[in-house]
């Protein structure tokens, strides 16, 4: 079990914040392009979803599950939006994602005045709580080597 | 045990096939009185909802009758002009049908055509090297399973939350469309799949599943 990366984007698609932790291959393309691909992808999986469904959506897309790995998406009413990259086996990444953002985004981010929240979050605080939250969390596990 | 939906799509994007298994009807009528406690949006060709959700009545679903009357694009089937009924006082009470609207065969090509750059996207941004597309994309209404062939080929099936077994299915799929497809002399790659046989065969298995259940194929 482990988690590759978290993306987080406010609702008009600004990368606020990017971290990796376990990732073996990257997309070679700088981090902004990949975060631009990364919210056009999540855009356009969003509007098929909605039109591809039989009934109505509440929450709508979830995750995707690939060979490799998986992606879930949690979006607020406000639309920010919480990419989490983990393998295939973690269990139970929608209830972190919403931890993330009740005890970590909101605490250190919302809370701290001296954060604008539309644009990159440089708040030191945040990155070490978000990274401490991840490697206590039971889905955080180094590969083997 | 509920199949939506069943889609091939050809190595290069397009949909050769589709088939809609079980597609629920979402309809609500109900009695307004002026002025009416919703917000439609006369933009598009449609009228649709766009604010204020109640009774079944959903933001996204399309004005479909007025008093019974069907309507087409803006216009009743009588003739009138639809927003000029629901504009002006007097026509109140008037009994609504709202619909979420069905997907047309156009719609279906789009998103099929829309599919294909998010699979190959997904492979790209992966954080483990060799990862395939996406294999499984779930939402809180239904589960999308693709299945890629070697030779490039993606089928798809929309299936409920709670379906298992879906990879079985896919590959009960692929073996009709070996078998029925392109063992076809009529039938030329890349075209809509027009095979009554493989037609027949899919119906057959989706009846069986039905009957019994995905484990019965």
């Amino acid at each position: 079990m482990t988690v590759h990366n978290i993306y987080i984007f406010d609702r008009v698609g600004t990368l606020l914040y990017y971290q990796e932790w376990n990732r073996l291959k990257h997309s070679g393309m700088t981090k902004e392009e990949e975060a631009k691909l990364t919210y056009g992808m999540l855009f356009s999986i969003k509007s098929f979803v909605n039109r591809i469904s039989p009934t109505d959506t509440k929450e709508g897309f979830l995750f995707y599950r690939t060979s490799k790995y998986s992606l879930h998406y949690l979006e607020t009413p406000s639309g920010l939006k919480f990419v989490l990259n983990t393998d295939n086996h973690s269990q139970g990444i929608r209830d972190l994602l919403q931890q993330i953002y009740k005890e970590i985004f909101v605490e250190y981010v919302v809370r701290n005045p001296l954060c604008n929240l539309n644009e990159p979050i440089q708040s030191e605080l945040f990155k070490t709580k978000l990274d401490a939250y991840i490697k206590q969390s039971s889905v955080f596990l180094t590969k083997s080597m | 045990m509920v199949i939506y939906g069943i889609y091939i799509v050809s190595k290069s994007g397009g949909l050769i096939f589709n088939y809609d298994h079980t597609v629920p009807k979402i309809e609500t009528t109900r009695r307004f009185t002026y002025p009416i406690d919703l917000k439609l949006n006369y933009e598009s060709k449609k009228i649709s909802v766009q604010f204020g959700q109640r009774d079944g009545i959903h933001v996204g679903h399309v004005l479909t009758a007025i008093n019974g009357i069907q309507i087409t694009g803006r216009q009743l089937d009588d003739g009138k002009d639809a927003v000029e009924i629901l504009e002006s006082k007097e026509n109140y009470p008037l009994t609504l049908t709202f619909e979420r609207p069905k997907m047309t065969t156009n719609e279906k090509i789009f998103l099929a055509s829309m599919f294909y750059p998010l699979f190959a996207i997904a492979s790209q941004l992966s954080p483990e090297p060799k990862s395939s597309g996406i294999e499984l994309l779930e939402a809180d209404t239904f589960k999308l399973h693709c299945f890629q062939t070697l030779t490039g080929v993606k089928i798809m099936v929309v299936v409920d939350k709670n379906q298992i077994g879906a990879e079985v299915f896919l590959k009960r799929v692929y073996e009709l469309y070996a078998d029925y497809a392109l063992k076809n002399p009529f039938y030329s790659l890349e075209m809509p799949i027009r095979c009554e046989l493989f037609d027949q065969n899919l119906k057959t298995m989706l009846e069986q599943i039905d009957k019994g259940g995905i484990a019965s194929i």
